[in-house]
Order: structure tokens, then sequence, then C-alpha cells
């Protein structure tokens, strides 16, 4: 099960319905070993298509410069499916490389930009094989520090 | 002096669980041969067809190769290498 702070939750959500139609990307970061999603940090998708993600290769460099420094690492990694379900493509099941993320699929294709619900999955993605998890919001955790 | 490669969670099985090893090689190419001879399987999983696959990216001294000359980078002893895996998807 994927567990988020409601700010964390609600900053993700806003971050899809905003670079919609383009995809939105980015990651939580937690303490290394923790399965605690701490820290968002939105990344700009470098690819600017409403079909494919991909960050920036010198800024991917600094994500994860930045997460060892703070021996952290990738709790979540998402982005959104603007025109289609919130279900991993074949192409992101074959680019998952990070075996213990937690794997978020936002899909703004009903609203787009406006006010209203978006489907907001989870998944682990583990030598191509997708296994969907329950997502908890909670509105007891602390919310992370904005950076 | 070697020169330290740092390699990601998803290649740590070709390095017995070890997040960087040493390797040596007076190019990128040359790397990579090395590393293969200490932890087979790991060349495959970089070069496609001999040339690196598109969605591995490796930096030298925090350069992207792919902008100082790819497999035929120099490398110098104290080099730092870094392997990530592209975060990407797409429909």
């Amino acid at each position: 099960m994927l567990r988020l702070d409601r700010t964390t939750y609600d900053a993700i959500v806003a971050h899809a319905k905003r670079d919609h139609p383009d995809e939105a990307c980015g990651i939580v970061a937690g303490a290394e070993g923790s399965d605690v999603a701490s820290r968002h940090i939105p990344m700009i998708n470098a690819a600017g298509s409403p079909t494919f993600y991909e960050f920036d290769s010198t800024e991917l460099l600094a994500l994860y410069k930045d997460m060892w420094a703070r021996d952290e690492e990738p709790v979540v990694v998402y982005h959104s499916h603007t025109a289609t379900e919130a279900y991993p493509s074949r192409t992101d099941i074959g680019l998952a490389n990070e075996p213990g993320a937690h794997y978020v699929l936002v899909s703004t294709a009903v609203h787009g930009n406006s006010e209203g619900p978006v489907e907001f999955r989870s998944y682990r993605i583990i030598d191509g094989v997708v296994t969907e998890e329950d997502v908890s919001v909670d509105d007891t955790l602390l919310a992370p520090a904005e950076q | 002096m070697p020169i330290e490669v740092r390699i990601p969670t998803i290649l740590r099985t070709y390095t017995g669980g070890e997040k960087a090893v040493d390797a040596s090689g007076a190019t990128l190419s040359a790397l990579i041969d090395d590393l293969e001879a200490n932890h087979p399987g790991l060349k495959d999983r970089l070069l496609d067809d001999g040339d690196l696959r598109r969605f591995v990216n490796v930096y030298v001294n925090d350069e992207d190769v792919r902008f100082t000359g790819g497999l035929e980078t120099v490398l110098n002893d104290g080099d730092q290498v870094v392997v990530l895996p592209a975060v990407a998807g797409g429909v």
C-alpha cells in the first residue's frame, strides 16, 4: 500500500492538472529504506508531450545526487496520462527501473485542467510485472516542509 | 587510481549489491569492457548493438556522455562515472 500525506497527494494532482494536456512527472523522495514519501519534487517533462515523459538528463543527475547526499531514494515515481486511464503502458512498464518505488499514475483524461476528480492509482512494477496497490491518503501524516 | 562507477539500484544484482565499483579504462568503451570482465552481464544492460542504450544515461564528472563523445569519451584516473536509467515512459 502507498501512504501519502494530503499535501503531497494534492500537489501531485495539481501538477498533473497544471501540465495537462502534456504529461506531468516527478518524484517523492524519502529516507532510504523507510518507504515514507516525504519530499515532493515536481520535474519538468523534457519531452513536453501528451504521450511521453522523460526527466531531463542533467536534472535527473542533479536530482539523484541530491537524494544521495540526503540518504534518500525515490519512494514514488509519478506521471500523468492525459487521454487514457491511469494504468502503466507497455513503455511505462519496460522503462520502470526503480524496483523499490511506488509507480503512481494520475489520469487527467476526464477533467483536464479543470476542477473535478482524477484517477489516482499506484503500482509496483518489478521485472515487467505490474501489481496494483491501494493508495491511502492520510490527513494525520505530517505534511513535509515545502522546499 | 581507479575510476569509481556509481551503479543504479536496478543493476546492483550484477555488482553483488554494491552501490559503486572501481573500474579502469582510457575511454568509456574500455571502461565498460572492464566492468563486464568483473561483473558479467552489465555490458548488455548498458549497450545495445554497440551503442549506449537510449534510456540509460552515463555521466562522466557530471557531464552526460552524449555531449562529450559517447563511448569514445576519454577517461582519466580519478574520474567519477555515474550510470542512471532514464526516468521515462509513454503511451
